[in-house]
């Protein structure tokens, strides 16, 4: 990376942390006596503070959602494609706040950080906390900054969760909630991926009952192949042919090869690696568990299983949906088998229910549940489209 | 506005629910709701068309109406609109079923086949009539379903649905009292305001 960002980068930022000396009762009924939040910014809050937008994010995410922390940096925050000068969320127009949430591994207070009280790690002693707790603590940053009401909230997969969890909870608070290749609960199907994965975890035998910080060691192997099966489902059958599958097949030249390509263009009869599928995800699996941390990927597996926002209404999530006031707009993609199409589909259905105010599209891509990351252009044409119609409301232009 | 419209939204009352099957752009509903005060939301497949209602602030289901309505509960609506779409349905009369089971009235609009336009087209010719208004060949076109207005009156009849009001307009959307007189022959698009008996 050179000096100069690209053009439509908000280029260097700098993480704030934010400390909260409040106690904060979590949904298990543990609390938490004070925390910390890490916390980005990008754009300028307008005079009437009006223009906020927050930006929650997913399974692995973090604050830094745009620009570059140096100019060493090889790659941008992880939602620059949509966050920037003139992008989708413009912010020539809006002010956008990107938090890591409670139990992350990236500054905020969790598991990877020192329990003021102790001295030590929490490790596993870090409550187990939930979407809701994270929302709660995301109204105590929005009002740190002086934020009467969020022009949107905005997310994908568990940060379109926490987008739900708003409209629910706090309805006087957005008045836009952009809701992205998420679900109104996990399925059984997406609750047996997140246990092999803490399976893996917890089975390494550099876990330690989570205390691996204190003997300084990491269960890299089961943080790894936890990333690797998630890797997975993330992606849909179509991506990963495409995307291994450069070679051509050695019987009809202008057919795929399923994505077979061989690593190293034969097959070595051994138990080594012989596809760039495996590779890849070794690769993957390695980068990662070797820059997160395992009891946050437990933890944000376990709030991922424990949404359920209608479990307060006797199953009914309309009912859920009954205050809410905000507008919303809700996205999925079609080759998504995490979070598929159907999946948006009973949140659309359960909020017309409701008789809210609600958009839906449905949008054709090759890849799967990562799409929401992606520059897929019809779903950036209509974010930006909506957004635009946001900043217009803002401006008090009625049509 | 395409003037069926704005015969339409004569019908609509002020403050109601309003569902658009086939919304296209929106701009119905988008004046609807400026000028109507109406809670309302569009289903509509054309990505553009949705596209366009995002812009126009319009509520836009991107839903597939001929796969059916199962999704909306019954009487959750006032007013089910469904212009210009019927003849391109692959059940007409099950989607009429189902927009009188959602809301309490619907708008129903098509186009006239009855009309003495594509009776000369096909008595002359001999061949399926294509026009300025109905561009499409037979065998590339998404109207499948093309009935006249006598045929319409008779399915209303068959399904016990009262006709509150049937309207025929021309392809410039204006009416006449020949139009009044004879609209099985002289109409081009037909206008029904219909409720449950």
């Amino acid at each position: 990376m050179s000096d100069s960002f690209p053009q439509d980068s908000v280029g260097l930022v700098k993480p704030q942390l934010f400390h909260f000396e409040e106690e904060l009762t979590l949904r298990s009924g543990k609390s938490l006596n004070g925390f910390d939040l890490m916390v980005e910014t990008y754009g300028e809050l307008n005079a009437d503070k009006s223009n906020a937008i927050l930006i929650c994010h997913a399974l692995s995410g973090d604050h830094h959602a745009a620009g570059y922390h140096s100019a060493e940096d090889k790659k941008p925050g992880w939602w620059d494609n949509c966050i920037g000068p003139g992008k989708a969320i413009d912010t020539d127009k809006f002010f956008v706040v990107s938090l890591n949430n409670l139990g992350g591994c990236a500054g905020s207070s969790g598991p990877n950080t020192k329990n003021p009280e102790t001295g030590t790690y929490y490790g596993p002693d870090f409550p187990v906390v939930t979407v809701r707790d994270w929302v709660k603590s995301q109204v105590m940053l929005m009002d740190r900054l002086g934020i009467p009401k969020w022009a949107a909230v905005i997310g994908g997969s568990l940060g379109g969760m926490q987008v739900l969890r708003w409209a629910i909870s706090y309805p006087e608070r957005l008045h836009h909630a952009i809701c992205i290749a998420a679900a109104p609960k996990l399925s059984a199907q997406n609750i047996a991926f997140n246990e092999v994965a803490r399976h893996s975890i917890v089975s390494d035998p550099n876990f330690h009952n989570g205390r691996y910080l204190e003997k300084g060691t990491s269960p890299k192997q089961g943080l790894m192949l936890a990333r690797m099966v998630g890797h997975i489902t993330y992606l849909s059958d179509s991506a990963m042919r495409a995307k291994f599958g450069q070679a051509v097949s050695a019987i009809d030249s202008t057919a795929s090869n399923f994505g077979r390509d061989l690593r190293s263009g034969k097959l070595s009869f051994g138990f080594n690696v012989d596809f760039q599928v495996e590779s890849y995800l070794r690769y993957q699996g390695e980068r990662f568990s070797e820059n997160f941390d395992a009891n946050t990927y437990l933890l944000m597996t376990k709030a991922l299983d424990y949404f359920d926002p209608s479990v307060d209404f006797d199953g009914d999530l309309s009912a859920a949906f009954a205050n809410s006031d905000c507008k919303f707009l809700l996205v999925s993609f079609s080759t998504d088998w995490r979070f598929p199409p159907e999946r948006s589909r009973e949140l659309v259905n359960e909020l017309l229910k409701a008789k809210r105010d609600v958009s839906y599209l449905e949008v054709d891509a090759d890849e799967g549940h990562d799409a929401f990351l992606l520059p897929v252009p019809r779903y950036i044409n209509a974010f930006r489209t909506y957004l635009n119609r946001v900043h217009g409301e803002l401006c008090g232009d009625a049509t | 506005m395409r003037p069926d419209l704005e015969i339409i939204q004569k019908w609509i009352e002020p403050n109601s629910h309003v569902l658009d099957l086939g919304c296209g752009d929106g701009s119905l509903l988008h004046y609807l709701n400026e000028t109507k005060n109406v809670k309302s939301i569009g289903l509509e497949i054309d990505e553009d068309n949705i596209e366009q209602c995002i812009a126009n602030g319009v509520n836009v289901i991107e839903q597939n109406i001929d796969e059916g309505l199962a999704n909306f509960e019954s009487n959750s609506f006032d007013t089910v609109l469904l212009a210009q779409t019927l003849q391109a349905l692959s059940n007409p009369h099950l989607l009429i079923e189902e927009m009188l089971r959602i809301g309490e009235k619907g708008i129903v609009t098509f186009p006239n086949f009855g009309n003495w336009k594509s009776r000369v087209y096909l008595a002359s010719r001999g061949r399926m009539p294509v026009s300025k208004f109905m561009p499409h060949q037979w065998y590339d076109t998404p109207n499948i379903h093309f009935c006249t207005v006598y045929d319409f009156d008779a399915l209303c009849r068959e399904m016990d649905i009262r006709v509150l009001t049937r309207t025929v307009v021309d392809s410039q959307h204006q009416g006449s009292w020949a139009m009044r007189a004879l609209p099985n022959l002289l109409g081009e698009i037909a206008i029904y305001h219909i409720a449950r008996n």
